[in-house]
């Protein structure tokens, strides 16, 4: 077999966000291609989005807003912090942040596994629709706001308003929760849910009992209006 | 013996309290939620019709009505987009969602849109590929929710439209009530079936115009710049709200006055929130005017447009084009005489409906029912549409033609003036048989 090509570079230093991207967009299906590492990001904005092939992103270094936003297929590696809205609207592939993430991390993701390393900031989870997310530190407030779909694993602690207005997401978190927003409760870990949060955790690569996290979810109270619940809305 | 007629008691309404407002106290008494309603608003506001268009005679030459060309064609999206979107009129059609309209609905205005040669936007619920086969000029919305966003959607669209508000609700977040929230459209938004839908007003992935020149950037590399950004605002706070979409980037702002319609928003929303369409198209232009982008940047207005005396007046007063809602699902058959025991059932009547939010639409328009929808026949329904907007096209033509001009975008301020004292300060034109705009003076 003949060896793997060597990763292409990219000096964002010297090369533009529009040509980094012009570049992964044309990566042609079925290439051997598979590998590009993005040096000197210094938390440029937009880097490696809208990508639809199976391809290996590194970035080595900090980014700044919508890092891997919309991805499709690809596998992207963050070696560092990651800006707002990194993984936005994932639809596929693996993001992995091996730093902290800014607020609104995988915020509207529909599919594929976002790893975040470190602590998440505020709205982690925001809107989510099908996207799997396990943080290895601590997410802010109002973390999984409207998350429809998908599952948020928190390592560390969670801020307050977690899970507000939830509708079907499932939250798995294994240290303390500041408060629980509208609608969202503290429910039975079941042995489906303990099979499916072992399977995240060593996804994402964490090495965690599942029998140590709380699972929270809705209490679907707000899925029809009812006057008694006004105080909600 | 016959009884003599004896006067009844003397009723006397109250301004404060009218049956209407008794009846939704004791409404709101007995339910403990407010009233969820479709259509726009129907409260009386300044419109275009307080506007009237000064035909040319001695001092300017009219155009001849068969034998001198008027055209119409309009260009969106030539600021930064390699491929702008060409339009054969100056008339486009809103984004609704699917959900909120049923698939032949849509379907229905993609036909429409594509035999008049203009483009039609999708709507809070993501794209059909029904949607996406029947029209050739397709705008793809970007809404607070996402519901159904995908990069694939954004790559087959041909224009971008970022939704920030709405007319009928500036600042409110979307709904659909669960009557509608069938399987499909559940899978579509990734929601239980049913539930009733609540999404939010603000974007979940940025705030305020720093953020959302980014985020215009990000859609632009997700999409190789290939398309023009849009950026639609419910009317309030006008002309910042156009000013800072512009600093963001935009190719083209949409402005929707408080007339823009809705398939279900709370009624104290609709009537008592954003400003009418007539001051917001004024604002937008000055905006634009005080950047140096006016036809630079597009705009598009809409809110309430019936008609092509609407159309001609707002390109008069600087608008690129208009978007139609409310009009369209009226050409479409929605308030149509039919089916009256329906509307009867629904507690309402042909030609005051309002109930998009109910999920039974009589007409087979606003309703996911797949035995409602039968009800409308997509062919008949698209040349209706067809027909409306290209009357609304030939009448804007024939009162171009009457002011001289030779493109309706050649229309301008100085081919109005004003009905009432309101509408000539809110236009900026002068008050008919004066020079006199109020607030300003003399005009000129
Ligand atoms: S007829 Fe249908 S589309 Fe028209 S207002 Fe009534 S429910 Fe809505």
């Amino acid at each position: 077999m003949p060896p793997a090509p060597a990763a292409e570079e990219f000096d964002l230093a010297t090369v533009a966000i529009r040509d980094l991207n012009a570049a992964l967009h044309a990566v042609p299906h079925g290439t051997n291609r598979r590998h590009f590492r993005v040096t000197n990001p210094r938390g440029a904005h937009s880097i490696a989005v809208g990508l639809t092939e199976p391809v290996q992103v590194d970035v080595m270094g900090p980014t700044g807003y919508y890092c891997a936003g919309m991805n499709k297929n690809a596998t992207i590696e963050i070696h560092g912090h990651a800006g707002p809205g990194v993984a936005e609207n994932i639809m596929s592939g693996v993001v992995r942040v091996r730093g902290n993430a800014s607020q609104y991390a995988a915020a509207s993701g529909r599919g594929g596994l976002v790893i975040i390393e470190g602590d998440a900031a505020t709205r982690c989870g925001i809107s989510m629709k099908g996207v799997d997310i396990v943080v290895g530190g601590s997410v802010g407030a109002m973390s999984a706001f409207l998350a429809q779909r998908g599952t948020l694993v928190v390592l560390g602690d969670a801020g307050e308003n977690l899970g507000d207005s939830l509708y079907e997401a499932r939250i798995f978190v294994r240290g303390k929760v500041a408060s629980l927003g509208g609608d969202c409760v503290a429910k039975e870990m079941r042995a489906n849910h303990l099979a499916k949060l072992d399977r995240l955790l060593k996804a994402a690569g964490f090495d965690a009992d599942p029998g140590s996290f709380t699972r929270y979810g809705s209490a679907r109270k707000l899925y029809h209006f009812h006057a008694d619940q006004a105080d909600h809305y | 013996m016959e009884e003599k007629p004896t006067a009844g008691p003397v009723l006397r309404e109250s301004a404060t309290f009218p049956p209407r407002v008794v009846a939704e106290v004791h409404r709101a008494a007995d339910e403990g939620v407010y009233e969820i309603r479709g259509f726009g608003a129907k409260r009386r506001l300044p419109t275009f019709d307080d506007l009237v268009l000064l035909g040319a005679s001695i001092s300017r030459y009219p155009l001849e009505g068969y034998r001198e060309r008027c055209d119409t064609d309009v260009t969106i999206g030539t600021r930064f987009a390699k491929r702008p979107v060409h339009l054969k009129i100056p008339v486009t059609i809103a984004g609704m969602s699917y959900g909120s309209l049923g698939t032949r609905a849509k379907g229905a205005l993609g036909q429409a849109a594509t035999m008049l040669g203009t483009s039609t936007t999708t709507g809070d619920g993501g794209m059909t590929d029904e949607e996406r086969a029947a029209s050739k000029t397709l705008v793809y919305q970007v809404l607070p929710s996402r519901y159904g966003m995908s990069p694939d959607d954004l790559r087959r669209a041909d224009a971008i439209e970022v939704v920030v508000g709405q007319g009928a609700k500036p600042g409110g977040g979307g709904m659909l009530l669960g009557q509608k929230v069938s399987e499909r459209v559940a899978a579509m938004r990734d929601l239980p079936v049913g539930v009733d839908q609540r999404s939010a007003s603000r974007h979940p992935d940025w705030t305020g115009p720093d953020d959302l020149q980014i985020k215009i950037e990000e859609l632009r590399e997700v999409t190789d710049w290939q398309k023009p950004v849009y950026v639609k605002v419910g009317a309030t706070r006008v002309k910042y709200d156009v000013m800072l979409a512009v600093k963001a980037g935009a190719d083209a702002v949409v402005v929707d006055g408080m007339q823009g319609g809705t398939a279900a928003t709370q009624d104290v929303f609709i009537e008592n929130v954003g400003i009418p369409t007539l001051p917001a198209v004024r604002l937008a232009v000055e905006a634009l005017q005080e950047l140096d982008m006016h036809r630079k940047v597009q705009l598009i207005v809409s809110g309430g447009i019936r008609s092509g005396a609407d159309v001609a007046k707002a390109l008069a007063l600087g608008a690129d084009a208009v978007s139609i809602g409310v009009a369209a699902l009226l050409a479409l058959g929605c308030n149509r005489a039919e089916h009256v025991a329906d509307y009867r059932a629904l507690g309402t009547a042909p030609g005051y409906c309002h109930h998009c939010h109910t999920g039974r639409c009589p007409v087979g328009v606003a309703t996911t029912d797949p035995a409602l929808e039968q009800r409308l026949d997509v062919d008949v329904a698209a040349r209706r549409v067809r027909n409306f907007v290209s009357t609304m096209v030939l009448e804007t033509t024939t009162l171009a033609r009457a002011c001289g001009k030779s493109h309706v975008r050649n229309l301008e301020p100085e081919d109005l003036a004003a009905l009432t004292v309101e509408a000539a300060a809110m236009a900026r034109v002068p008050l008919a048989g004066t020079d006199w705009i109020p607030g300003w003076g003399k005009s000129g």
